[in-house]
């Protein structure tokens, strides 16, 4: 069955090559450090699950070492330059945007027609990760498509990644580090706290007020947890669904549905949510880190105060 | 209440611009500890949840498509594109691409597009085209601003889009909520109710859009 494996070796393999790249780059300025911390994702990708979890751990703190000592910087790119860019944009025209639908098509083919091919009774692709695994194959295809097409040298596509991801810099793995800081939280029992001192401070007798506790909870401990997946059954449990559920009779469905919206309006304000607010700006070489969550907070709190008066106007009818 | 102590550190550590991998890392062995795990016990932990996390990094490997067609002049030739569409502004640009990034997450492609695959290579510099077509005298911080507002609006449009799919992660999470908690209800059920938001989510930030082509020419004529 093809499933995360496949996808985790695919991009151990394009780590490793940034590693190599990175150690073949004469002129980089943190040539050793880069490499190594090129590597050890590459490692991570390739035989994460034969490190245990100690080992696993140690990676991650070098990972950060080399990060926040300042080891890993941008090398020197090997790609075209403006007037190469302009001549090809030129001779190739609107072409250039075929391959770039690569990917998403076969994304969205994958996920649709991957589910019932099975070899002898067995699902070729594992269901569960049709999504990923599409992904994957759509890279590589469209790699090959590029390649025989434009002819580049041989190395491009990872110099080319190299040249994205260094851009990208330590952001990389920011996301995936706060997933597991979720999980540390979760271990120490965060959530329980919070939803225990959100769940005292109600007060009585007004079901504005209440409604209005429960999606600032779910906003605000999701601008301190980065995701509202995390913030919705602590502030559920604390303040949904014993007042305004059981106590005020509101309808469940109505206060879930929405009350997760209210939680996406604080992933648009957190440096936490790092995929969507940090990353970005990195990719987009915005000076300010903070510069998307900027735009977005004149957005995000006029729809956290919609939801509240949605909740409040629809779930007690 | 200790272990909220990892919090603190998050916050402080964000608000001081330290590095944010090492804010995280002492945050965990922050709240790890308080709780009473020892450290060898926290940094497992940290260990176990970054390799079953991997798939959250996984999707770069996207990285050496969109390089490639950056290097073969893909966004020399969005700019292009956007220059011989007449009438096309920084504002109905991202106006368009948050209904179509709405309209096709509500349908459960979310992955079709984000950041890496449409926004840096197509969207951000026909945004920032537009804007320099506008104003050929627009600064690199005006610039900055316009790219930052593209990947504002694909965040909008895939977050405020895709509750209204039903089979999305945060529906299938809120029906497991529920029925643990005795409450059956059905995807549909719960999807319906992302539609007044979906379309409160159109109109503040379309506005903000449009409003962003008035200022822009106002500080134009203003020059």
């Amino acid at each position: 069955m093809i499933g995360l494996a496949f996808l985790y070796t695919v991009a151990g393999l394009l780590f490793a090559g940034w590693a190599l790249l990175t150690l073949a780059d004469r002129r980089h300025p943190k040539r050793i450090g880069s490499a190594a911390f090129w590597g050890l994702l590459a490692l991570s990708f390739l035989a994460g699950d034969a490190l245990g979890d100690l080992g696993n751990g140690l990676l991650v703190l070098a990972l950060v070492a080399i990060a926040g000592t300042g080891q890993l910087a941008r090398g020197s790119e090997s790609t075209t330059d403006n007037a190469d860019r302009a001549a090809s944009a030129r001779h190739h025209g609107n072409r250039l945007f075929l391959p770039a639908l690569i990917v998403p098509a076969t994304a969205l083919i994958g996920t649709f027609a991957f589910k019932g091919i099975t070899i002898a009774g067995v699902p070729l692709f594992d269901p569960k990760q049709l999504t990923l695994v599409s992904l994957a194959l759509g890279v590589i295809i469209a790699i090959a498509v590029l390649m025989l097409w434009l002819r580049p040298p041989l190395a491009a596509p990872i110099e080319e990644g190299r040249r994205l991801v260094d851009a990208i810099g330590w952001a990389i793995i920011l996301p995936q580090l706060l997933a597991s800081l979720g999980a540390v939280f979760a271990l120490a029992g965060i959530g329980g706290i919070i939803g225990g001192l959100a769940g005292t401070i109600i007060p009585e007798g007004s079901r504005f007020l209440a409604v209005l506790v429960f999606t600032l909870g779910m906003a605000g401990f999701t601008i301190i947890m980065g995701n509202a997946f995390a913030a919705f059954p602590v502030m559920m449990a604390a303040v949904g669904l014993p007042v305004l559920v059981v106590k005020l009779a509101g309808d469940p469905a109505i206060v879930a549905a929405i009350g997760m919206l209210a939680g996406f309006c604080g992933t648009l304000l957190t440096p936490m949510a790092a995929n969507f607010n940090i990353v970005p700006a990195a990719l987009l070489e915005l000076d300010d880190r903070n510069a998307v969550i900027k735009a977005q907070v004149a957005t995000a709190l006029p729809l956290l105060a919609i939801n509240t008066l949605l909740i409040w106007g629809l779930a007690f009818r | 209440m200790w272990p909220l102590l990892g919090i603190a550190v998050v916050v402080v550590g964000f608000a001081l611009r330290f590095n944010p991998l090492v804010v995280i890392i002492t945050a965990a062995l922050t709240s790890g500890i308080a709780a009473g795990l020892d450290l060898p016990a926290v940094i497992a932990a940290l260990g176990k949840a970054f390799n079953t996390n991997r798939y959250v990094s996984a999707p770069w490997i996207i990285l050496p498509v969109i390089g490639l067609l950056e290097r073969a002049g893909l966004r020399e030739r969005a700019r292009t594109v956007i220059a011989g569409v007449a009438g096309a502004t920084t504002g109905r640009l991202l106006l368009a691409y948050l209904l179509l990034r709405q309209l096709t997450a509500a349908l459960g492609l979310t992955g079709i597009a984000g950041h890496a695959q449409t926004v840096r290579p197509l969207l951000a510099p026909m945004a920032e085209a537009a804007a320099a077509a506008a104003d050929p005298a627009i600064t690199d911080e005006d610039r900055q601003k316009v790219r930052a507002l593209a990947a504002a609006t694909d965040n909008v449009g895939v977050f405020f889009g895709e509750d209204i799919f039903l089979a999305v992660a945060s529906i299938l999470l809120i029906k497991g909520f529920l029925e643990t908690s005795g409450i059956i209800v059905s995807p549909l059920q719960l999807s319906v109710w992302a539609i007044p938001t979906a379309i409160a989510a159109f109109l503040v930030h379309g506005f903000r859009l449009l409003r962003h082509d008035r200022l822009a020419r106002r500080k134009a004529v203003a020059k």
